[in-house]
């Protein structure tokens, strides 16, 4: 048991060097002359317009948020995904029940137009 | 080190579920209230997985599923009542949202 | 572990099937009628719902459960109190589809998706009456209250719509997690959520068992507007479409009340002595509120939604009453009965006056309607008797039954604060007959066949159940005797 933990111990001390290692030697090697160009805001090579917090439009929110039900409702799958060999017929027939109501909503968001970028 | 028990699970649910309450009356801004009923919900969760384990009961851990594709649903409908309204009030804090008088 | 095919028998729950697929197969139609067909939606709808009645209505006398887990007790039950409040709930929905058709085309929210979602929460609904589970309660619970959510916010962008919306789904989210934690509560004290298990376990639940009974207390009185938790109500039955309100004010209401009957009745009459003298209280407390306050509103829907309050005041005396006497159940289910038609006529009488949304809806406007319409204003006094309790109506023969219950269960107090606020009601109710005949006024009525063929119909069946609520009480009782019945048995 203990060693599991200290396993997970070595790991949470040990993981944050790899990603920490090309960055500071990046930093030590790298050459270092700035001017005040060089530090401006970088933004896709034209100056920037404005403040940087501004709110962005929601047009496809709804996508997201039919998304998030979809994902979620994928954790009525995993139960029968996960013990396959051990359910009959039954099981099947309600997972292919429980598709095609999904699929009905999937097939409402698309006639509604909710998939398509406006 | 302690033996960690059932007690504990319940004690932590049970505060989850405060922080949970107080955040929607104290709290103005509809998505932080929402967050805190989304707290409240997983104050449930983690109550019914705790007593799941402690029963050796499968039962609890099924409904946690139940009660997550219900709390997604709820997310939806929430959000988009908060970007509607937000469209014609520019403003999601309840205290704004007073057109009818209680 | 082996993996148990659980027993089915679907035929029992073709209704809430019926329901659903007719919902869904609405939500796909709408691409494939032609345009200049979309008028048809309504009438489908109807049909939907009155094969569903039919099949319901077969179902009465039948006593079995389905869903039903290895050695478990059912998930779901086909019992009379199941049937009855079935019937209740597709009425409502048939008669709402009736006063919906005219009032959404004249104020432009005739989208298809507010038959579906109507459809979905009457499922919903039925699936209060029928859950064996509290886990079943809980989605049946949420079934009935998201599609309500969105309905109430179906007159956007008008902003009280939106608002009223945001209200309920705010409160309705905070009472269902409250509901969640009470039922998880319920399975740690008794480890089972399966409502039969529950009754056998309960007694010995101790401390935990009343925690998670006072939270289901607060979940349920939240849903059927019960003070101290009613705050909403007004607010989001001002702001909804008038037609949602109609239907939220019965269909949500009696939901909530079927369920909280199932559950305190048939699952923790051991605990009786601990939520009695609570279902009391709140009772008490929302008689008071909703019936003093409702005589300073202005606004008739407002002022419904204080009425509606009111009422589930004297449904909550029934529930209280329902341990200790025979007849509090069945109290309860005739009185919602006489509520449905009473209430959703005196809403198709304000979808009249409504000419344009959000118009015509201040107690003033009802000025001089005894000459204008006469019929229209007869049956709208005969409401507003009926909501007081002034016999010969439905309403008066629900009071009666549910006062004499709690006179049977030593709850005589709780009658008599019935009784008084009853009298006070009148203040209110009967202001609005003063109205329509002590004076002269203007204002358009718009009446269609629809709306008329409603008003006579509620009104027809609050006067059968005024002049002889006998039968039907009877059917109450064989609705009841089964929940009674299962308690003793468990």
């Amino acid at each position: 048991m203990l060693t599991d933990w200290q396993f997970i111990a070595l790991f949470v001390v040990l993981s944050p060097i790899f990603p920490a290692m090309p960055v500071i030697i990046n930093h030590l090697l790298g050459p270092k002359k700035p001017n005040p160009i060089k530090q401006q805001t970088y933004e896709c090579g034209i100056e920037t317009v404005g403040d940087s917090w501004v709110q962005f439009k929601v047009q496809y929110y709804i996508y997201a948020l039919v998304f998030v039900i979809f994902d979620i409702e994928a954790v009525f799958l995993f139960p029968i995904a996960a013990a396959y060999d051990q359910l009959g017929l039954f099981a099947v027939g309600a997972a292919v029940l429980f598709i095609f109501l999904l699929g009905d909503g999937l097939a409402y968001a698309w006639g509604r137009g909710v998939l398509e970028w406006v | 080190m302690p033996e960690v028990t059932i007690d504990w699970y319940v004690a932590l649910s049970v505060i989850l579920f405060s922080i949970g309450a107080l955040g929607v009356l104290l709290r103005r801004n509809a998505i932080i209230l929402f967050m805190s009923i989304e707290m409240m919900l997983n104050a449930a969760n983690l109550a019914f997985v705790a007593f799941a384990r402690h029963l050796g009961d499968l039962d609890g851990q099924v409904l946690v599923f139940f009660v997550i594709t219900v709390a997604a649903a709820e997310v939806a409908v929430g959000l988009v009542l908060i970007v509607t309204i937000f469209r014609t009030k520019k403003s999601i804090n309840i205290d704004e949202i007073h057109l009818m008088k209680g | 572990m082996e993996f148990q095919v659980p027993s089915l028998n679907l035929l029992i729950v073709l209704p809430v099937l019926i329901v659903t697929g007719w919902g869904m197969l609405l939500m796909l139609a709408e691409f494939f009628i032609p345009e200049e067909k979309k008028s048809w939606a309504p009438w489908l709808t109807m049909l939907g719902l009155v094969l569903a009645l039919i099949q319901t209505i077969g179902l009465w006398g039948y006593n079995g459960g389905t869903f039903t887990p290895k050695g478990g007790a059912p998930m779901v039950v086909v019992d009379n109190f199941a049937t009855f409040l079935n019937i209740i709930f597709l009425l409502t929905g048939i008669l709402t589809v009736l006063i919906s058709i005219h009032y959404l085309r004249r104020t432009g929210l005739d989208r298809p998706e507010y038959y579906m979602l109507l459809l979905f929460s009457v499922s919903g609904m039925m699936l209060m009456g029928m859950a064996n589970d509290l886990i079943l309660v809980f989605l049946a619970l949420e079934l009935l209250s998201i599609p309500l959510y969105i309905l109430s916010g179906f007159a956007w962008p008008r902003p009280d719509s939106e608002e009223s919306a945001m209200k309920y789904f705010l409160l309705g989210a905070f009472s269902s997690s409250i509901f969640v934690f009470g039922i998880a509560l319920t399975y740690g004290s008794t480890g089972t959520t399966s409502l039969p298990l529950v009754l056998e376990r309960i007694s010995d639940a101790g401390m935990l068992g009343l925690v998670a009974t006072a939270m289901l207390i607060v979940g349920f009185a939240f849903k059927v507007a019960a003070a101290p938790f009613h705050m909403w109500t007004p607010d989001v039955y001002e702001g909804a479409p008038t037609t949602v309100t109609a239907f939220m004010s019965v269909g949500a209401k009696v939901g909530g009340f079927a369920a909280m009957l199932r559950v305190f009745v048939a699952a923790l009459p051991q605990l009786g002595e601990a939520w009695v003298p609570a279902v009391a209280g709140v009772a008490t407390l929302t008689l008071i509120v909703g019936n003093v306050v409702a005589i300073v509103q202005p606004n008739i829907k407002r002022m419904l939604a204080y009425s509606s309050i009111a009422h589930a005041g004297y449904i909550m005396i029934a529930v209280a009453a329902s341990v200790n006497s025979p007849d509090g159940v069945s109290a309860a289910l005739f009185y919602m009965l006489a509520y449905l038609f009473t209430n959703l006529g005196a809403f198709a009488v304000v979808i009249a006056l409504e000419h344009k949304q959000g118009e015509g809806v201040m107690l003033d406007d009802y000025k001089g309607l005894g000459k204008r319409r006469p019929w229209l204003a007869l049956a709208m006094a005969y409401f507003m008797l009926s909501l007081t309790g002034v016999p010969p109506t439905g309403g008066f023969s629900g009071k009666f039954y549910v006062f004499r219950a709690a006179i049977e269960a030593d709850l005589l107090w709780l009658a008599i604060v019935g009784v008084i606020t009853s009298v006070i009601s009148g203040y209110y109710y009967l202001r609005v007959v003063y109205l329509m005949y002590m004076y002269d006024g203007e204002g358009e009525v718009v009446a269609n066949r629809a709306l008329v063929w409603t008003v006579g119909l509620t009104a027809l069946a609050t006067l059968v159940l005024g002049l002889l609520p006998g039968p039907w009480f009877d059917m109450a009782r064989d609705a009841a005797l089964q929940t009674v019945q299962m308690v003793a048995g468990g």
